[in-house]
């Protein structure tokens, strides 16, 4: 569904609790984290200099990977919701709406992260995954990631959302 | 000289299709959304004493399997840039090699510039601004954004979200703006 939920109320701060973590499941997201994390290493979507060629729009291969992920992803979501999937153990398929409020959360969030996404040629994932292929000072941009994270709790009550 | 293929960068059109297809490997294995920056929350919420209402919450119950994942993509990064590492350099379009070069960077071997990441540039002023000043702004922004290139990216773009793409959209303006902008100003 597209349709979202247009408040000026906060949204929650986390969404409804799961059931309990087990380990098997636990052992299963890190297999995940491990393919995904192969793959934008081996893809370059780590790299900084590929990060660097596709905000300068001189490069196709990171717009490659947009365009073949993106619809891959779409026709595969929309595809559970329609069919009213159940995940493999029976349990119901939902994906609550992000709330648009005003939108000043998405723009002005997003044009900082932007700017951390060009100056360190890294998201959160290749923060990661950078981390894991042996680049040191990744671990002093994740440290400071987490003081940005600390900062913006702190300021949250504050920020126009 | 031919190396093996794992070795070799793997090309757009094998990458992007697979990680197209974890929004709904996750939602079909727990009902998971898929999403890395609410790690910097969990990792937040589980390690600093003084957390405010935004941090308060059990880190545990609702970020181990984020964490699990987070661990797994440091495994990935492992396995296919250290053990699986590229030898050669990246074989970037030469305008965007031009362009770096413009901008003083000479080695493009790796996945991040040696010169600006080795531990002595955290001495200087524009390594600082590089690697604490990005990864700070990395950390605020998308905690205020409410997600990351995956969350907002991919996830929210798959489940058609307007926020997401709203979110895609500034990621971009601020990329370009860090790109011409700051980026210069800092290497300068």
């Amino acid at each position: 569904m597209s349709s979202f939920v247009s408040s000026s109320t906060l949204p929650p701060a986390v969404s409804a609790a799961p059931a309990r973590p087990r380990l098997g499941a636990l052992v299963v997201y890190f297999v995940v984290g491990l393919v995904f994390g192969v793959l934008i290493t081996k893809g370059e979507l780590i790299s900084w200099f590929r990060i660097q060629e596709m905000f300068r729009f001189r490069g196709f291969h990171m717009y490659g990977i947009f365009l073949t992920a993106l619809p891959t992803a779409i026709l595969t979501v929309q595809g559970l919701k329609r069919s009213q999937a159940r995940t493999l153990g029976r349990a119901p398929i939902s994906i609550p709406p992000k709330q648009m409020g005003r939108g000043v959360r998405y723009g002005v969030g997003g044009v900082c992260f932007g700017l951390g996404w060009a100056l360190t040629g890294a998201c959160p994932g290749p923060l990661f995954a950078l981390l894991g292929s042996g680049v040191p000072t990744i671990g002093v941009a994740i440290g400071a990631a987490l003081v940005g994270t600390w900062t913006y709790a702190w300021l949250r009550p504050r920020l126009p959302h | 000289m031919t190396t093996h293929w794992l070795y070799q960068p793997w090309p757009w059109y094998v990458v992007g299709p697979l990680v197209g297809l974890m929004p709904a490997t996750l939602l079909l294995l727990g009902n998971k959304l898929f999403g890395v920056s609410g790690n910097l929350r969990h990792l937040c919420a589980a390690v600093l004493p003084a957390r405010p209402a935004f941090l308060r919450y059990n880190w545990w119950q609702e970020g181990s399997w984020n964490l699990m994942l987070a661990l797994g993509i440091v495994a990935g990064g492992f396995v296919g840039g250290y053990w699986l590492a590229n030898p050669a350099p990246v074989a970037l379009a030469p305008a965007a090699l031009a362009d770096l070069r413009a901008l003083g960077l000479h080695d493009f071997t790796g996945l991040v510039p040696r010169e600006l990441f080795a531990g002595s540039q955290l001495l200087s002023w524009r390594g600082l601004g590089l690697i604490v000043g990005g990864g700070f702004l990395v950390g605020f922004g998308t905690a205020y954004a409410g997600g990351c290139t995956s969350g907002h990216g991919i996830m929210g773009v798959a489940d058609l979200q307007k926020p997401s793409f709203l979110a895609l959209a500034a990621f971009f303006v601020g990329g370009i703006l860090g790109t011409y902008v700051v980026l210069p100003w800092l290497l300068g």
